[in-house]
């Protein structure tokens, strides 16, 4: 570790490793509701994990970039972090924000007041004042960030990457704009789920994962920029009026649906060149770095993007094919992988990077990381498939054949149950990685032939 | 030699900036898309399409198509000219195009405006949302061409002016592939 205030990360990492637990284990009690409906039904009801699940998800995403930009900044940018005493001030104020949507949902507190009740917008539930106090650490992080890159060096990797945070932090503001017509709320309400992962947050992921093939290819400076340059560009011109693609059936005019199909249908495109982009580093690279792991990560985040976000997002968009599949399991099924490869992939990838340089020790348990990989990855891909069969199956039955949505439930019970055992698979895998990256085990893989392995 | 020769087939010999010919093909990816839409869905109802395009000013937009042409051939010899060596020719050249880009928006604006009070409007008929669709987002096009020429007519290197050609000719040629489509085709 080069910069002290690098350390700063190492909090921001602790803090998403322990949310990513809850949201899996959440996940996997929601997986278990699913095949037995009436699991807490009164003391912890589907809908309010379900909110748990998908906002512990996008906290500790959240939290996992700012560690990564606390983390590479000072190495991009050849200068200590402006103000460590503000980032450390900026995390507990989220992990105060996210203590207080918990209590809030879980305890129902003050219903129906204007600052403290529940909001009840998909992913954007947090209550006002935590919403504000969002609002307020961004503000924190961006001061933070950007005094620290204006007076230092600006390169590529930085410079897309405050474009991402500045971008997600501003798009962030939609949520307190609430109107009453529905429509209105819901093209809104994507001004931020859409913007933020088929927008900005496609920057942070490519800045991050530039930064990662930087370190672990060795491949110049020039090349990974321009590679980065393409991307975000084609991420960007796709991205933006992608969002056309939610505004199929939300009362917007008609022309949305094409607008949506053509721009939606490019958005694989970025994806694709991300994929492209990191194999050819590694083919390209010369240095042989140690953490294998965090490379095997790296691969796997712009392959399982790929697929997740790209294949399956395009499989969907079309407004002619979206019109029987939306709001079905296909959905599910993209959700999953799309989130599991871009974003958990690449903070898992970053962790496995960053961790031993920030503990200062050599990469140690990479073949348990490594397992823990294909484990997740295993895992998450049967999900993806058994949530796509079970998307096929309810969109003929429900849409094509006109059963009642219950009755179809019924019908799928085999699919949620094969999905409870990929969700069993994904959590051990999850705990595995966190035992992996915590816990010092003396083994590291050895890349001299001359020595014996151990 | 000082400088070296870039690989046959790799990007450096992409004249301009690649981030450019990106924009270019993603946008005649998208507008490709678009009149491939409006084909396949005229696909569906023939007759309807042919008497909706009987309402479109074909002479304005034949005229157009003459002077969106005239404007590139300007903004292509504004290059020759700032190569040369003669900037003020060359900034004529790019104020020129950008008028003769005006003068397109301003005919647009005159079928517009025919079409709204004739009451024609995006829910009219599929025909008509193409039409506004692909018409608008060219003309869109067009206007942030004409912003772009005028900043490489104040900031003129040579290399700029190949840029902002490549831009242009782009939207020229979106054009020629629209109109055809659009207004001709029976």
């Amino acid at each position: 570790m080069k910069y002290q205030t690098q350390k700063i990360a190492l909090a921001y990492f602790a803090v998403a490793m322990a949310l990513f637990a809850v949201q899996v284990l959440g996940g996997l009690l929601a997986g278990w509701v699913y095949v037995a409906p009436n699991t807490l039904s009164e003391i912890l009801p589907f809908n309010i994990i379900r909110m748990l699940h998908t906002n512990s998800l996008i906290v500790w995403l959240l939290c996992g970039f700012f560690g990564a930009a606390y983390f590479l900044i000072p190495e991009e940018a050849e200068r200590e972090i402006h103000s460590p005493m503000l980032a450390y001030l900026q995390l507990i104020i989220l992990v105060v924000g996210t203590l207080g949507v918990v209590l809030t949902y879980v305890f129902n507190l003050f219903e129906g007041n204007w600052l403290l009740g529940k909001e009840g917008r998909e992913f954007i539930e947090q209550p006002r004042w935590v919403k504000a106090g969002i609002v307020v650490a961004a503000l924190m992080f961006l001061y933070n960030v950007t005094m620290t890159v204006l007076k230092g060096k600006k390169t590529a990797i930085t410079n897309i990457l405050l474009l991402g945070l500045w971008g997600l932090a501003l798009l962030f503001l939609f949520s307190f704009y609430n109107p009453g017509n529905l429509s209105l709320d819901k093209q809104y309400w994507w001004y931020i789920v859409h913007l933020w992962v088929e927008g900005v947050w496609e920057l942070i992921m490519a800045s991050i994962l530039a930064y990662l093939m930087l370190k672990l290819t060795g491949v110049d400076r020039e090349v990974v920029e321009k590679w980065l340059y393409v991307i975000v560009a084609a991420a960007l011109f796709s991205g933006i009026l992608g969002t056309g693609h939610h505004y199929y059936w939300i009362g917007t005019p008609g022309y949305w649906q094409w607008i949506g199909s053509i721009f939606s249908s490019l958005e694989v495109v970025p994806f694709f060149a991300m994929m492209a982009f990191a194999f050819v580093m590694v083919w390209k690279g010369r240095r042989d770095h140690p953490n294998k792991a965090a490379l095997l990560w790296s691969l796997g985040c712009a392959t399982l993007a790929f697929f997740g976000a790209g294949v399956w997002g395009f499989l969907h968009t079309l407004h002619g094919v979206n019109f029987y599949t939306h709001g079905t399991q296909i959905t599910a099924a993209h959700g999953h992988l799309a989130f599991f490869g871009a974003y958990v992939s690449l903070n898992l990838a970053i962790f496995t990077y960053a961790m031993p340089v920030l503990l200062g020790r050599d990469p140690y348990n990479q073949v348990l990381n490594m397992a823990s990989f294909w484990l997740m990855s295993g895992g998450m891909a049967f999900m993806t498939f058994v949530l796509t069969f079970a998307g096929t199956v309810q969109t003929h039955l429900q849409r094509v054949n006109g059963e009642y949505y219950m009755d179809v439930q019924d019908q799928l019970a085999v699919f949620y149950w094969m999905r409870f055992g990929a969700g069993v698979a994904f959590v051990i895998g999850a705990l595995l990685f966190i035992y992996a990256i915590w816990v010092p085990r003396r083994e590291v893989i050895s890349t001299d032939a001359g020595q014996p392995a151990e | 030699m000082a400088e070296p020769m870039p690989r046959p087939g790799s990007v450096e010999e992409l004249p301009g900036e690649l981030l450019m010919w990106v924009l270019i093909v993603s946008e005649l990816l998208v507008f490709g898309a678009g009149l491939a839409a409006f084909l396949g869905v005229r696909i569906t109802d023939p007759s309807g399409f042919a008497e909706a395009q009987d309402h479109l000013h074909r002479t304005a937009a034949a005229l157009n198509t003459v002077v969106l042409v005239t404007s590139g051939f300007l903004a292509a010899r504004a290059l020759h000219l700032r190569e040369a060596g003669r900037r003020a020719a060359s900034r004529l050249h790019l104020g020129g195009a950008m008028a003769l880009g005006v003068v397109f928006l301003w005919i647009k604006g005159i079928e517009y405006a025919d079409k709204a009070a004739q009451g024609i409007g995006f829910e009219t008929h599929p025909f008509f949302m193409f039409y506004y669709l692909l018409t608008g987002f060219h003309a869109a096009h067009v206007a942030a061409g004409i912003l772009i020429l005028g900043l490489v007519a104040v900031w003129d290197e040579a290399h700029h002016i190949k840029v902002a050609g490549a831009f242009w000719h782009m939207v020229d040629l979106m054009w020629v592939l629209l109109f055809p489509v659009v207004y001709l085709l029976a």
